[in-house]
């Protein structure tokens, strides 16, 4: 019993990670109607240019290897990065896209996703890079030796992270004014734009933010796996999170990644054996699609009605 | 002066309805026809028939496929690659298992396989679609590979999950040469071409773009949205699955499941991009582009760096060039390439007057 919670643990800690990934499908989602493909490369981007920074900056500025004032200095550059990254996406390909079918839109975003990755690495190299956050990956002893489930502090962390993240967000959108204008753009563009909200600084915050989001998605990863080229596939992972939560909504994300995280892992440990394994790559594809059959919008999406 | 069709009147149904109507179309299109069928292989050696011309055509046919299903009958498919895989793999099971079996039956047999995936992915387009049908295909995409992978017969309990292709021979001919190997490909690509390019002229064409274009006004005057959809997905991955088939066969020899990755059914989406959605001319020049773009960034890169280019600098370039491409596309050119032999058309029409 206490290897199927301990296996259950697991997957619902990946699943935190999926979450976070699909969150930043959401966010712009939900204020452009852009399905952005391209999350996964800035996961990827997010986390290269971090690591890349931290390599650099005791050199350029003198300051100590592997210190505080690098690992911040690092942030702050990186998510800067993410930020013009995030601007530059939104002036230079999404807004001559405008009022094009969804389907372009989601094409360029996948055109974005090789472009985004080939910078990456014209920048930074293409080398697998170590990331460090001070955490390390060892079981929590108390849980151990009462419970006897393995439960690593790393992957705590990372979810602990993932929820204040997303708590702040879900604050960020209730009460702040940025906040509200984002709903309402998401609601509806032209009622926006006819109250005077600014379209445009809504996209690029919008932006901006799934950078935000990108980079912590991607520093944990990176944490947890290296700083490499797959990094990008976390954007495949977050698909079915998606699709099981519903495109729109941040608490869907989020509850859709435990259950794909979850259900992956209990997948590849009973049911893996009897067809030979390694199904965890497709089995959330196939989950998703199950309950796309039976409710095609999602947990939490909304419900689209076609009228004539 | 050359290109004009004054003069050629139409006096019966069936020479209204022909594929080319205008006169220069047709000698254009025997001339090209003639052209490849008999003159590239007098001229062409053997590196550009084996790495160039043979690939060309056999992603040509893919792209045919990808734009019946997204750019006719307008349904995102992100599992292409997947898809030519079942027919390659079925290929070289009917191959493999049945005695005497003709390579082009083979082929023919291993492609209605891929249909026969391409419906079951297909169902959930029933309900939905955009974004969440291009999920549903990545479905197909992961899986498919995966189930050729892990049962070993698919593969006749290779060890390593490759399968080398049988000897094509037809009637006993056997196509061992580059030559003999590209005038097949060249048959089959010619005969599926056009046949496609009436399809999409049909009843059955006129359905699926209805519905690409709306589809609850395309059920109001009496199409069938689930048949249209339905047949899209069969023809279209019949189409992925007879390239696939000529992918292992007359092109690599020996192909693996793995090959057939995610990042062939993203080549397969360009093409379409590039070459022009919804066009079946289009998918030729997209299929060209994509497979001369990296080896052209190649030659070009030696002569600029000589031998002293930064290692992996290449593959990092073709992706940012492609990624850029295709999004200047999408913006610039949404019809592709495939417009602008249109445009080059009109143009010539009216020529030497701008008028």
């Amino acid at each position: 019993m206490s290897f199927f919670f301990e296996v259950l643990i697991g997957g619902l800690l990946s699943g935190v990670l999926y979450a976070l990934v699909a969150l930043g499908f959401v966010l712009i989602y939900k204020a452009s109607g852009v399905f952005n493909f391209a999350q996964g490369a800035m996961v990827f981007f997010a986390a290269l240019t971090f690591v890349g920074f931290q390599q650099v900056l005791p050199g350029w500025t003198g300051l100590e290897a592997g210190g505080r004032a690098v690992f911040w200095l690092a942030f702050v550059l990186a998510l800067a990065s993410m930020v013009v990254l995030g601007i530059l996406t939104e002036k230079v390909v999404l807004r001559p896209l405008v009022n094009q079918p969804h389907i372009t839109l989601f094409m360029a975003t996948i055109g974005l996703t090789f472009l985004v990755e080939g910078i990456a690495q014209a920048i930074w190299g293409a080398n697998v890079h170590g990331l460090d956050l001070g955490i390390a990956d060892e079981p929590i002893e108390w849980v151990m030796d009462s419970a006897d489930i393995i439960v690593s502090k790393f992957d705590v962390f990372a979810a602990t992270l993932a929820g204040v993240l997303v708590a702040s967000l879900a604050l960020f959108f209730q009460y702040t004014k940025v906040g509200r204008a984002l709903r309402a753009v998401a609601d509806d563009h032209q009622a926006a734009l006819s109250i005077g909200i600014p379209l445009q600084h809504i996209w690029a915050i919008v932006w901006a933010v799934a950078g935000f989001v990108a980079l912590v998605a991607g520093l944990i990863w990176g944490a947890r796996s290296g700083v490499q080229f797959a990094l990008t596939f976390t954007a495949l992972k977050a698909l079915p999170v998606l699709i099981l939560g519903g495109f729109t909504s941040v608490p869907g994300a989020i509850v859709g990644g435990l259950i794909i995280g979850a259900s992956e892992k209990l997948a590849e440990v009973y049911v893996g054996p009897m067809v030979g394994g390694g199904i965890e790559g497709w089995f959330p594809y196939v989950l998703a699609l199950g309950f796309l059959l039976v409710r095609p919008e999602g947990l939490f999406g909304e419900r689209h009605i076609d009228r004539v | 002066m050359l290109y004009r069709e004054a003069g050629q009147f139409k006096a019966s149904y069936q020479e209204d309805q022909q594929i080319f109507p205008i006169r220069q179309d047709r000698i254009g299109f025997a001339a090209i026809l003639v052209f490849f069928f008999g003159v590239v292989p007098l001229v062409a050696n053997q590196y550009w028939l084996q790495a160039i011309l043979i690939p060309v055509l056999i992603f040509s046919l893919a792209a045919i496929g990808l734009n019946i299903l997204t750019g006719y009958a307008g349904q995102l498919s992100l599992g292409s690659a997947a898809f030519m895989a079942v027919g390659a793999f079925g290929a070289y099971n009917f191959m493999l298992r049945i005695d005497g079996m003709p390579f082009l039956v083979g082929i023919v047999l291993g492609g209605l396989c891929a249909a026969a995936v391409g419906v079951a992915f297909g169902l959930p387009s029933l309900r939905i679609k955009g974004f969440y049908l291009a999920v549903a295909t990545l479905a197909a995409q992961f899986f498919i590979v995966w189930a050729l992978v892990k049962f070993p017969w698919f593969s006749n309990h290779a060890s390593s999950g490759v399968i080398t292709a049988q000897r094509v021979e037809i009637l006993g001919y056997a196509f061992d040469s580059p030559v003999s190997k590209y005038l097949l490909t060249l048959a089959v690509v010619a005969v599926l071409a056009l046949l496609a390019k009436n399809l999409v002229r049909s009843t059955t064409g006129r359905s699926w773009m209805a519905v690409r274009d709306m589809d609850v006004a395309a059920e109001v005057i009496g199409i069938r949205p689930m048949h249209a959809k339905l047949t899209a997905f069969a023809v279209s991955s019949f189409y992925c699955g007879v390239a696939g088939a000529l992918y292992a066969y007359t092109y690599l020899g020996t192909v693996e499941p793995e090959g057939f990755s995610l990042d062939l059914s993203f080549k397969i989406l360009f093409m379409i991009i590039i070459g022009g959605v919804g066009s079946i001319m289009g998918s030729f020049f997209g299929a060209a582009f994509i497979v001369l773009m990296p080896i052209f960034l190649n030659v070009v890169m030696h002569s600029v760096f000589g031998g002293a280019m930064p290692a992996g600098m290449g593959s990092n370039l073709e992706l940012i060039i492609f990624g850029g491409l295709i999004i200047f596309f999408l913006i610039v050119e949404p019809h592709g390439l495939a417009r602008l032999w249109q445009l080059g058309k009109e143009k010539l029409r009216l020529w030497p007057f701008p008028h």
